[in-house]
C-alpha cells in the first residue's frame, strides 16, 4: 500500500466516526432544550395565579379556599399533592387532586361541581381549576410520593386502574400500556416513560400538572389523561370520572418513592 | 388589567442577572378561530427597565415572540438591595409595570 491509499483510508475512516461523535441522540437534544426552558417556566405564572385563587374569597358563598381538606386536614396543602389520590370520608370517594378542589369550591365557595366538570379545560373555572392544582402541587416539590392503599376503596381504584391501563380499544386497539408499557418507545421524538413501574424521579405521575411550550398551556393531570385518550382514539373521559382517577390511583402507587417535580415543563 | 411579571434579579459581581417572565398571549395575528375569522394581532410592542429609577434597558418586540415570554439580561453595577422596574407596552396600549430588589 502506497502512501497516498493510505491516507486516504485513514480520512475516510475519520469521516466515518466523526458524525457519531459530533452529532447527539434526539433525546440528549431535548433534554438540553427542556433545561435551558426551565430557568423561565411559564407555569410560575399559573403557580402564582392559583396562590392567588386559593387565598382570594370567591364564589357565591364570598369564601376562600383555604379551609379545604386536601386529605391532610382543613387548610393543610403541603405535601398533600404527592398523596393524592385518596379515599375521602366526607365524599365517601376516591378523588384526585383536581376533583377534590372542584369539591371544595362547592362546599366552601357554592360554585357547582358539576357545571365546573363541564367547562373545557383553559376555560372559565376550569381555567381556574388548573391553576389552583398547579399552585398546590408546586407546594409538594421534591417531595416523594406515597399514595395510600389502606382503604378497601383505594386497593379497588388501584387495581381498575392497572386493568384500564392494560384494556385495549378503540379504532386503533390501542391500550396505554401500547406506549407506556416497555423501554425505549416513542411518540415523534418524546421518550416514553414506562409506567408500569416506577419511571423515576419527575417523570410520567410526578411531572403533571406541566407546561406545554408547543401550544402555550398549563396542562393538568385530568388533561393529560383525557389527550392520551384522545391519542388511542377512545371516547374522551369525563372531567374527574372514576376512570380517571383509578388511572391515576395505578400510576401514583406504581410512582412510590419517586420526587415530584411537578409544575414541569414540557415541548 | 393584565397578570402580573414574575421577576428575578440576582446579584454576582459587579452586575445582576434579571430573568422576567411575563404573562401575555402575543397572539400574532397570522391565526384563524373556529370559524374562519383571524384573531386580531396582540403582541407586547416595547419593553423597558429600570435600576434604581434610570433606564438600562429597552427593546421592541413584535408578533414572533412566544407566548408568555421570558427575558433574561444583566445589569452592570447593580447591587443588592437596587430596585429593578420592568415595564411593557402592547399594541393596544396596555401596559404593565413590575418592580423586584436584587438579592
Amino acid at each position: 500500500m502506497n502512501k497516498a491509499s493510505s491516507l486516504a483510508v485513514a480520512t475516510a475512516l475519520a469521516l466515518s466516526t466523526m458524525p457519531a461523535l459530533a452529532q447527539k441522540t434526539a433525546s440528549q437534544g431535548i433534554d438540553e432544550y427542556r433545561a435551558m426552558l426551565q430557568d423561565g417556566n411559564p407555569a410560575d405564572l399559573f403557580e402564582a395565579k392559583g396562590e392567588d385563587l386559593w387565598k382570594k374569597a370567591r364564589g357565591p358563598k364570598n369564601a376562600s379556599l383555604e379551609k379545604c381538606d386536601l386529605g391532610k386536614g382543613p387548610g393543610v396543602f403541603k405535601g398533600a399533592f404527592v398523596e393524592l389520590p385518596k379515599y375521602f370520608a366526607d365524599t365517601q370517594r376516591v378523588q384526585d387532586l383536581e376533583s377534590r378542589l372542584v369539591t371544595c369550591m362547592e362546599t366552601l365557595q357554592g360554585f357547582n361541581a358539576a357545571e365546573i366538570s363541564k367547562t373545557a379545560f383553559g376555560r372559565g373555572e376550569m381555567a381556574n381549576v388548573t391553576a389552583l392544582a398547579t399552585y398546590i402541587a408546586a407546594e409538594s416539590k421534591g417531595q416523594r410520593f406515597n399514595l395510600s392503599q389502606a382503604h378497601p376503596q383505594e386497593k379497588t381504584f388501584y387495581e381498575v386502574g392497572k386493568r384500564l391501563f392494560f384494556q385495549r380499544g378503540g379504532s386503533h386497539d390501542f391500550s396505554c400500556a401500547s406506549c407506556h408499557g416497555e423501554e425505549g418507545k416513542r411518540i415523534r421524538l418524546q421518550d416514553l416513560p414506562i409506567l408500569t413501574k416506577n419511571p423515576g424521579d419527575g417523570v410520567g405521575f410526578a411531572a403533571w400538572p406541566a407546561y406545554r411550550v408547543s401550544n402555550g398551556q398549563m396542562w393538568s393531570m385530568q388533561l393529560r389523561l383525557n389527550d392520551c385518550y384522545r391519542q388511542q382514539r377512545f371516547p374522551y373521559p369525563g372531567f374527574g370520572s372514576d376512570a380517571t382517577i383509578a388511572l391515576s390511583t395505578y400510576l401514583g402507587v406504581n410512582a412510590k418513592g419517586a420526587a415530584s417535580v411537578a409544575p414541569a415543563i414540557k415541548r | 388589567m393584565a397578570d402580573p411579571m414574575r421577576i428575578r434579579a440576582q446579584s454576582s459581581g459587579d452586575k445582576a442577572t434579571v430573568r422576567v417572565l411575563m404573562s401575555h398571549e402575543m397572539e400574532s395575528g397570522q391565526r384563524k378561530d373556529a370559524s374562519g375569522k383571524t384573531v386580531p394581532a396582540w403582541f407586547i410592542q416595547e419593553v423597558t427597565a429600570k435600576h434604581n429609577g434610570k433606564d438600562v434597558f429597552s427593546a421592541e418586540w413584535g408578533p414572533a415572540v412566544s407566548k408568555n415570554p421570558f427575558l433574561q439580561f444583566a445589569v452592570k453595577g447593580a447591587k443588592a438591595g437596587d430596585k429593578i422596574a420592568v415595564t411593557w407596552k402592547d399594541n393596544k396600549g396596555d401596559t404593565r409595570t413590575d418592580e423586584a430588589t436584587v438579592s
